[in-house]
Parts: C-alpha cells; structure tokens; sequence
C-alpha cells in the first residue's frame, strides 16, 4: 500500500510535540513537520498533515500511519499501531541491525531491544511518573532560566556536577531553588541534571542494554549533552539516531507500505 | 435462637431462591441482544447465571446468619473446613472487597477508612473492607455481625492486621493461623507447628459453636472440600483445549464457589454441571473467545474493576488467557492431601500456597502452566496493593524470557483501586505486547 508515486506519510502525536513525515519507496524521508502538540489533536494533526501534504515532493497522496498518544484521534490514518512498535521499525530501518534503542520522549521513556530482524523482543517504560523523561529536563530548566537549546553548552561549561535527585520532578524543582540559593553555579546544577536523568534511564534499561548495541532517538537525543550523560552512565557508546525526533514517525510511515 | 434460625433457613431454601427466579425473570425480558459483529467472545456460559443465583442466595441468607448459626470472618486462605464442619458461615472479606471493587463502590468505602487514617499505601481490600466496618455501607445489604474473626499468614502479612483490626472494631475473638513462609524443603518441625494450630482452632471453634465434631465429621467434610479443589481443577484444566472452551476472566469469575462454599455439596455440584458444559463446548469447538490465536498465562490476582474493558481488549486482538497462577491457587495443593492424615495433610496444603513459598517454586509452577497450556505470552500485573504477589515478577520475567522464549509483559495496576490505573498507560503497553507477536 502506497501512494501512486511510492510516498507514504507517518505521524506521531506524542505528549509535547506532533511530528509528521512523509517518506518514499526506499524509506527516505523527503518531508517532514515539527510543532508543539495542543489539546485540539483532530484539527492540529489534520492541518499538519495537510501542510505536509502540499510540501511533499512526491505529491500529496499516499496512506497514513498514526502512532503516539494521540495516535486513536487521526481521523485520516489508514493505520494506527503504538509508538513502541514504531519506534522499533524506524530504527532498524535506519540501523539494519539489532541492539537496544532508548526513545527518550516528551512524557514516556522507552527502552526497547530490537531482535535481528527489526522485532520487538522485549520493551519497558517509565510508569505513572515522568521523572525520568524530557519534562524532567524542560521543567527544571524553565525554572533556572536556562533555553533547553542552550542546555548542552551551559552542561559542557560546568567545572563539577552538582548531585541532583531525580526521584520526583516536583521535589528536584525545589531542590535545585535550593541549590541556587546556596550559591551552586547554574552550569553545574544543569550538568547535574543531565546525570541524574542519566543515571535514572540506566536503571530503567536494567539488565537488557548489557552486552548489546544501544540506540539512541527522541526530542531528548538532540541534547548532545543528555546523550554523553547516558553513555558515561551506562560505560558503552551511544549511537544517536539521525533526525532522532522522527523516528516514531518514521516507523509509522514504514508500516503503511507492507 | 429458634426463630432466627428459621429465618436462616427460609431465607437460604425458599425466600432467596424465589427472589433470584424473579429476578432472572425480570432480566431475561430486559436483556438486550448486542450485535455479533461487536462481540470478540464466544457464547456465554449458561451456568454463570446459575452460580450468580448460588451465591446471591449464600450472601443473602448471611443476612439472618448471625444469631441463628456461628459466623467466622476468614481470609481465602483459611481452612473453611474445619469451620465448616462445626456449622459455621463464612465470610470472606477479600471477596467482599473485590465485589466492591467490581461495582466501582471501591474509592467511597475506601475513602472512609483513609479518612479514618488508614493508609492509602495499604492493600486495597483491607481499605475497603474497614472502610465497610466503618460505615456499615456494603453491596450485600447486610454482612452477619462474626463471632470469630480468623486469619491465615498463608497469602501475606497484611491479613494480619487488617483481621485484627475488624476483630477489634468489631469487639470479637481473633484467631491467627501461622504457617510460616517455606524456603525449599517443607520442614517437619514446620508440619508439626501448623498441625498443633490445627487442633487449637478445632477446641476454639467447638467452644464458640457449642458443637462437638467427632474426626469422622471432620474427614467427611474435608472430603467434600477436595472433591471440590478437584473438580475445580478438572474445569481450569479443559482450557488445555484449543480453542479453550472459556478464558481466564472467565475462571476469576467462577471462582466464587470453590473460595467461598468449599466444603459444600452445592459448590460440588456447581463445578459437575459447569464441567459438563465446558465439555460440551469442546465437543462443539466454543472457544471463550471467538478467534482464538495466542494464548497467555496472567499472573496476580485479577483488576477486578477493569475485567470488561481488559477481557473486550484481548479477545478483540485473538489474545485468550487459558491459564492463571491466581485460579490455579485453589487446586495447586491438591497433591498433598491425604485422606488416611486429614489433619497434617491440611497443615501441608495450607503452607504450600503459591504467596506462602519461594520464588524458585514460583517459577516452577509457571513454567509447568505455560507447558501444559500451551501459552505463547505472560502477562504479569504488578499489584499495587498486593507486595507479596508482586515482588519478584522482574527476575520471573526475566526467567521466562531467558529458559521458555515466551513473550512478557508487566502492566502496573491494582486488584481494586481505579485510582491506581492508568487506562492509557496500560493499553499502550498492553497493544505494544500484543503487536510483538505479528
């Protein structure tokens, strides 16, 4: 199934952002759109995609897959499957092997081993807390003032990194008003938290990263810093995932063609 | 005395079953057909209604129990046997609780006993249950005042507390039956400790019914009690078949008799007539689901407030639970009873539930329930309320990953708090799992 041109488009409507791709017969992606995801997911998704539509260099047409939390609220996806099935076939796509991708998303974080043909073997995730994904970070930087943009830099500045818990966001906000207050410089605060969120996911991937190659996407991948956190904490290198944000979306793109 | 004990009687022979064939009535006219196209499961069970008539009649004759016959509040794992040969009715909280639970009646009841500074970290059940003593708010209309209140440390600790603590709002005697937790191998200075406890709850239960039971008594109702376990066993065991003829929602439903009338011929009776049914389904090909293409073992008790929407999400996807650790409670400790030693044969049984030994049995049993049934996939709930169930299932999964290849999932929930389930969480982990086997 794919449009007359070989397109097919994917969308994933996670927690904090919408991303759409469209993507051709080789499984390259030729078009793709970024927003904040609002509350009004039938309409903003529906225009996204119409945009995207337009800006397809293939042409407008083609099968939709749908994935993310808002995935059931796609009212033109010929296919809506779950983000962690989409996640999994985006990144085999693009690796053509198998290991252990950490989708460090929005809201939800998910460790998931791909088998040696692009199958989920096994997945976990962060359970009725966010602690332990990008709101984390989004939050606590917002509260010392600090663009997520500029986070990386201000991490690499730092001279030592403050210890910061990462049990519970709301908690770790005060402690870090705390850390301010004592005088803590804000760098190593950020460097702080980068690790704790480091050290959190780690044990979130437990036993199932040992031994295997491991992946990294999500909007959190485009934070070098967060990416050189987790590899010093899991002591193995981290592949970040090209375009890291769509892989989700990619993936559902993927599994409207077969 | 005498009059209220005729008021027992009534209710339980002729006012309770009048009441339910009116009830049955009125229902069968207002009952509404769903289309089939909607419907992932097979036909229904016939005999569910006549177990919902059993025990309707048994908690509605309850209502008149006290002052006509002695009334002992127990947990599942307490030998209602023993009880039951001195004529005592029984209650079961734990049930009660996850009738609550299955009416949505759970966070009001709960509410009370938090209120009542209880904490909301306790088991679900046990809040429940106080929050019921509290208020004296029930499903059931009335629960007989106890005359004993008795607990087994069989499924966890926390029965412990909770029966004291009802006992002491209730200002009744309470009764703690001890088996200790077993590490391996089943200790004889472990069978002689439970056997003495055995013998102590005979005299305590002689003297608050004023009965003397001869062994004899005592073995012929024990005898019926397994009866009971076997034929339970029997049923659980045709979803071997497949397709299996019902699936594990199914069993949490049906359980009912074997956990609450065990010892009696009417829950015997019951388990004859469903077997015969579940045969029949077989013979005809009626599976529990109507596209049965995976089957899966769950582990933990059941989430009694989300049965309809998680048995509807399964059935819909071809998933069908055939087996349960939880269902299979009540007839794993068949094999060590003993007619010939009544007394140390049921001190053997009541020590080797699956809550009351070590993970390495866990295991075991799991494994053998995969095998037999055929499962490809687990799902393990990680309860909330229940610790002792729950402690573990990461290294089990683990396990049965690594030694079976099947497929694992753990969903975070609660046997009774809605409060503590994430419908959305839970689904999506849940469609992640089912779509790893495509």
């Amino acid at each position: 199934m794919s449009g007359p041109r070989g397109c097919t488009f994917g969308i994933d409507v996670g927690s904090t952002t919408l991303k759409a791709v469209a993507v051709d017969a080789e499984g390259a992606i030729v078009a793709s759109h970024v927003e904040a995801t609002t509350p009004f997911i039938e309409d903003q998704s529906e225009r996204a995609l119409a945009a995207l539509r337009t800006r397809c260099p293939l042409g407008g047409e083609g099968p939709l897959g749908a994935t993310g939390y808002g995935r059931k609220r796609i009212p033109s996806a010929t296919r809506v499957v779950t983000e962690i099935t989409c996640h999994a076939r985006g990144a085999y796509h693009l690796i053509r092997r198998s290991g252990v991708l950490i989708d460090f998303g929005g809201q939800d974080t998910k460790v998931i081993r791909i088998g040696d043909h692009g199958e989920v073997v096994d997945f976990t995730m962060n359970d009725k807390c966010a602690a332990g994904t990008g709101r984390f970070l989004e939050v606590i930087l917002g509260r010392l003032h600090v663009p997520l943009e500029e986070a990386a830099t201000m991490a690499e500045d730092a001279a030592s990194a403050v210890s910061v818990s990462s049990t519970c966001t709301v908690f770790a906000e005060s402690e870090v008003i705390s850390l301010v207050a004592h005088g803590k410089p804000v760098p190593d605060i950020v460097l702080g938290l980068h690790r704790s969120l480091a050290s959190r996911v780690s044990a979130l991937a437990g036993r199932m990263k040992d031994g295997r190659e491991v992946f990294m996407s999500g909007g959190v991948a485009l934070n070098r810093a967060m990416a050189d956190a987790l590899a010093a904490e899991i002591a193995a290198p981290i592949t970040v995932l090209p375009e890291p944000q769509l892989v989700g979306a990619l993936g559902a793109a993927l599994g409207v063609r077969t | 005395m005498i009059s209220r004990r005729v008021q027992y009687e009534v209710a339980g022979r002729v006012t309770g079953p009048i009441l339910m064939a009116l009830q049955n009535y009125q229902q069968q006219r207002r009952r509404r057909r769903r289309s089939p196209k909607d419907n992932p499961f097979g036909p229904p069970i016939q005999c569910a209604r006549k177990m919902k008539d059993l025990m309707s009649i048994y908690y509605y004759q309850g209502r008149w129990a006290d002052g006509a016959v002695p009334v002992a509040w127990i947990t599942s794992g307490f030998p209602v046997e023993l009880l039951r040969a001195f004529g005592f009715y029984s209650v079961y909280p734990e049930n009660h609780g996850a009738l609550c639970a299955a009416r949505h009646m759970m966070p009001e009841l709960a509410a009370v006993a938090e209120d009542a500074g209880y904490s909301r970290d306790l088991c679900a059940y046990a809040r429940t249950d106080l929050g019921s003593v509290l208020s004296g708010n029930t499903p059931l209309g009335r629960i007989p005042k106890p005359d004993l209140v008795a607990a087994c440390s069989n499924i966890c600790q926390t029965v412990l507390y909770w029966f004291r603590s009802i006992a002491d709002h209730l200002g009744v005697p309470f009764f703690v039956l001890d088996t200790p937790f077993v590490y391996g191998d089943f200790k004889q200075h472990h069978l002689d400790y439970v056997s003495d406890q055995l013998l102590e709850l005979s005299d305590v239960a002689s003297r608050i019914s004023g009965r003397i039971v001869t062994e004899e008594e005592l073995l012929e109702v024990n005898l019926r009690a397994m009866e009971g376990s076997r034929l339970w066993g029997e049923c659980l065991d045709i979803s071997r078949t497949c397709p299996s003829p019902w699936s594990s929602f199914d069993h949490f439903y049906h359980m009912a008799p074997i956990v609450t009338l065990r010892g009696t011929e009417a829950c015997n009776a019951y388990y004859r007539e469903l077997k015969d049914e579940l045969d029949d389904r077989v013979a005809k090909g009626i599976g529990g689901i109507k596209d049965e293409r995976h089957r899966l073992l769950w582990d933990n008790i059941a989430i009694w407030p989300k049965m309809r929407d998680l048995s509807r999400l399964f059935a819909t996807h071809g998933f069908c639970f055939v087996t349960a650790t939880y269902t299979n409670a009540w007839r794993e400790s068949l094999p060590f009873w003993d007619p010939k030693d009544w007394l140390r044969s049921s001190a053997k049984m009541l020590s080797n539930t699956i809550l009351n030994r070590d993970l390495k049995n866990r295991l075991r049993v799991m494994t053998g329930l995969i095998e037999d049934f055929e499962c490809d996939g687990v799902v393990l709930h990680s309860d909330r309320s229940c610790k002792p169930y729950s402690v573990g299932q990461y290294d089990l999964k683990g396990a049965l990953t690594r030694e079976l290849g099947v497929k694992v999932a753990v969903i975070e929930a609660d046997h009774a708090d809605p409060r503590e389930y994430a419908d959305e969480q839970v689904e999506t982990r849940l469609l992640a799992f089912m779509e790893s086997f495509e």
